[in-house]
């Protein structure tokens, strides 16, 4: 798809933008409201970053869109943007594994010690807390946060684990519409897909009510609480990103855009989404099973 | 192409014709991956004078025993400002700078492989310390935890916490935008037949950087993402009435905080990888083993965090484990050194400046290097830990290591970069200043720590008094040796002799085949590589 005016042994760069340095002051006013804020101060100038946020990412994603239906990316641009995806997606993985660690040290270490076991957990235990018996799902010696129930993993986690699963298949199923130019297979199976992530996210929003009411478990119950929300919840926002993606996949489709050669937006996304995909098998396995 | 706006559109004829955009909007629109690299390298040289001033303040307050020029919190805020401002202010965005600016003419590349995003990433990092720097006037001032920022004292950081944790945040994404872009680069925008064991050395420590940056960065955002929560959502990671812990921290920490101090010390490797063999008129020895050596460092960088953690109270399996683990890196390091001083052996050196900033590198990190040792050794650490020797140890590694490297690729990419020569008798004058400075400035505190001098302390006893005289004075003379370098790169930019496109004779590698300085678009169609 090399554009008529590029020779092929010319290397293709990209013209310089304003949406580099717009995004860099949305990000700027993002961050400068968020801590305004969690200093006691207003939310305005969070909003004004958050709302800034989402018009940079309109202006920069619709001008590498138009560039790109206008063909002028060359396929080492492709595979660049492929590289990048590749190792943002790795970069999200580690994001996760710090929380995941999290989790396991308080399980296998901080927990265990802090009820006694082995030499390290004998002085805080005996002096601080010797009437606390190590357990999992746990709020700490101090009862931190209250009583709480865990969730249990095989009502709504255990449903969400067959939409989430069941989306990975509908996406293939669009995906291999496209391949084979089977348009309405491509558009059937990306709305069914968007459709299930927010059914996903729906019933995520409805554990979290139940939770915080019916179990009193909330982001302030201890260890249990902390790992338990903020897993899922980060878990929760890439969904709701993987979501919006997709969603945006979709318009592009009915746009017409894509062809069954170049078509790299739509397998960012599917990447994007089976990342997702995979965290909450990791979810639901070491957070609401085990 | 359809658009007016294509600057750096390129035809067929006249490839070098378009120069930059004239003005500010350059600087700020600029996609070019030369002029990102330049605003880079000048970024770090502000932040450097920024840390150098702070660590000034410290070194002034240690002078004598007793409180004199500083009241000791805000001694607190220097000696925690001083190494967030060097670490990710002077020298990851140097070495950013020279990837930047050498990468793409090293491996045959039109540009970086994502240059709009690489304009993201470098003005993230003026923001972000805008943000971070700007806590030294906030109720209660800035962080003054240390840079570790170690929970529980971090949490008791006034108005400026949320501020220095969201400029972390900003700080990370622009080094994980960079080190993608890099990684992208080198994977994708290679000339043909530059195949990876031919890459320049410069280039391969810096793909293995990248992924250290890749894989420990969002771990740093995870983990102060867990302080904010702890301090204003109600969360319990590293509260242990909760069933947290504060130790869960630093093994968190250090999980990112081990690997970043390779990713501050792999290009150093490169640069001097580079500079040795033109200065020797010889290859490197051992091109392939220096490669493994280096990613045998980065692999080992994952499993030794704990040699940070040795006091804090870890079974006495992790203990063994750590200490053994952390020795086995002292082995591919040793490689390395082995290596570049095969590769002076029985060269026909000549010893200007980037090569004298060179040798001061193998020998003053090697210094480090054993000083490392010696605090991996478990029971030897528990005395060490917390004291001027580990002072000693990391300044060793740092400043007569990764910022000399930083200094002598200046002194040797600038005269390409600026089509200038520098001046000659400056940069030697600017040397041996340096490197008298920078040990008297450092060695002494080998000695403090060892008699038990504990670090991040404003006050000490009587009896550490003379050796932190000494110490001090090697500070000024440092810091203040760094002025000859600000003014010769200055002259260096605004004119000077003119420098051949190959600078150096020994010097080999794409780069060197380009004029000086390079057109503003440097291939736009593939070289060939022999
Ligand atoms: C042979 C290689 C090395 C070994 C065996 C080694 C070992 C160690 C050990 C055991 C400590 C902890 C000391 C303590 O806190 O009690 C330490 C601290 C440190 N090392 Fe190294 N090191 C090596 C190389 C390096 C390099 C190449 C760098 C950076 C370029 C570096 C930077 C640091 C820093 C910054 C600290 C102190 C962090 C802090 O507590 O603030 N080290 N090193
Ligand atoms: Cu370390």
């Amino acid at each position: 798809m090399t554009h008529a005016e590029h020779a092929p042994d010319h290397y293709y760069v990209p013209t310089q933008s304003h949406w580099p340095i717009i995004a860099t002051i949305s990000l700027f006013t993002l961050m400068l409201g968020g801590a305004t804020l969690l200093n006691g101060g207003s939310s305005t100038l969070l909003l004004t970053g958050f709302a800034l946020i989402l018009i940079t990412m309109f202006g920069w994603f619709g001008t590498v869109v138009r560039e790109s239906e206008k063909g002028l990316y060359s396929d080492q641009m492709d595979r660049s943007f492929r590289w990048g995806m590749g190792w943002f997606i790795f970069s999200e993985v580690m994001f996760f594994a710090a929380f995941f660690g999290a989790l396991f040290y308080a399980r296998t270490y901080s927990v265990p010690w802090l009820g006694g076991e082995t030499s390290h957990g004998v002085l805080t235990h005996g002096l601080l807390w010797s009437g606390y018996e190590a357990a999992w799902p746990t709020n700490g010696p101090s009862d931190i946060g209250g009583f709480f129930a865990p969730m249990h993993p095989w009502g709504l986690p255990a449903i969400n684990t067959l939409i989430l699963l069941s989306s990975g298949a509908t996406l293939t199923w669009a995906h291999w519409g496209l391949i084979e130019q089977n348009r309405p297979q491509l558009l059937k199976g990306l709305a069914a897909t968007v459709a299930l992530g927010v059914l996903f996210l729906s019933l995520q929003a409805y554990e979290y009510a139940h939770a915080y009411h019916a179990l009193h478990l909330t982001l302030g119950s201890g260890i249990y609480g902390s790992t338990f929300f903020m897993l899922t919840g980060f878990h929760g926002l890439h969904v709701t990103i993987g979501a919006i993606i997709l969603a945006v996949m979709l318009f592009r489709s009915l746009a017409g855009h894509f062809t069954p050669q170049r078509h790299f937006a739509f397998e960012a996304a599917a990447w994007y989404w089976h990342f997702v995909d995979v965290v909450w098998l990791g979810l639901f396995i070491f957070v609401y099973w085990l | 192409m359809s658009t007016a706006s294509h600057t750096t559109d390129h035809g067929h004829d006249h490839d070098h014709d378009h120069g930059p955009a004239r003005g500010l909007s350059r600087w700020i629109l600029t996609t070019n991956h030369k002029d990102i690299g330049t605003l880079y390298l000048l970024f770090s040289l502000a932040m450097f004078f920024v840390g150098g001033a702070m660590a000034l303040v410290i070194r002034a307050e240690l002078f004598e025993p007793g409180l004199q020029v500083v009241d000791p919190h805000f001694f607190n805020q220097m000696t925690t400002l001083h190494a967030l401002v060097m670490i990710f202010g002077a020298v990851m965005p140097a070495f950013v700078g020279l990837a930047n600016w050498l990468i793409p003419m090293m491996v045959g590349a039109p540009d970086m492989a994502l240059p709009r995003m690489n304009n993201w990433s470098f003005w993230i990092m003026p923001f972000a310390f805008t943000l971070l720097l700007s806590t030294l006037f906030m109720p209660g001032g800035g962080p003054a935890g240390g840079w570790t920022l170690y929970p529980p004292l971090v949490l008791q950081t006034g108005s400026a916490f949320p501020f220095v944790i969201l400029a972390v945040h900003m700080m990370g994404a622009s080094s994980i935008m960079g080190a993608i872009n890099i990684i992208a680069t080198i994977l994708n925008l290679r000339a043909p037949g530059m195949t990876l064991m031919k890459m320049p050395l410069f280039v391969w420590t810096w793909l293995i950087t990248a992924f250290l940056l890749i894989a420990v960065m969002p771990v740093l955002a995870g983990t102060v993402t867990m302080l904010l929560t702890d301090k204003f959502f109600g969360t319990s990671f590293f509260n242990a009435a909760g069933g947290g812990d504060p130790v869960m921290f630093q093994h968190i920490f250090w999980f990112f905080g081990h690997p970043e101090v390779y990713i501050m010390i792999l290009p150093a490797f490169g640069v001097i990888s580079q500079i040795i063999p033109t200065f020797a008129r010889k290859p490197l020895f051992g091109y392939a083993s220096m490669v493994y050596a280096t990613a045998s460092i980065a692999f080992l960088s994952f499993i030794v965090w704990a040699h940070h953690m040795f006091t804090v109270g870890m079974p006495l399996a992790g203990e063994l484990f750590f200490m053994y683990a952390t020795m086995l890196i002292a082995v591919p390091t040793g490689v390395k050194v082995f290596n570049w001083v095969s590769t002076m052996w029985r060269g026909a050196m000549t010893f200007e400046t980037p090569m004298l900033f060179a040798i001061a590198f193998v020998i003053l990190f090697t210094i480090g290097g054993f000083s490392g040792l010696m605090l991996a050794i478990a029971p030897a650490d528990f005395q060490y830990h917390d004291t001027y020797f580990v002072v000693a140890h990391f300044h060793y590694v740092l400043v007569p290591g990764a910022v000399f490297s930083i200094m002598a690729a200046a002194y040797y990419w600038l005269p390409k970069w600026t089509g200038h020569m520098y001046n000659e008798k400056l940069g030697k004058l600017h040397f041996w200043l340096s490197v008298i400075g920078v040990n008297v400035l450092f060695f002494p505190q080998h000695f403090l720590g060892l008699a038990g001098m504990p670090r991040r302390i404003p006050d000490y006893a009587l009896q550490f008094t003379e050796f932190n005289m000494v110490s001090t004075v090697g500070a000024f003379l440092f810091g203040f040796s760094q002025l000859f370098f600000l003014y010769n790169v200055i002259q260096t930019i605004r004119g000077g002799a003119k420098a051949t496109d190959q600078v150096w004779e020994g010097a080999e590698g794409l780069e060197w085949t380009l004029s000086s300085p390079p057109p503003y678009h440097t291939f736009t169609t593939a070289p060939e590589i022999k």
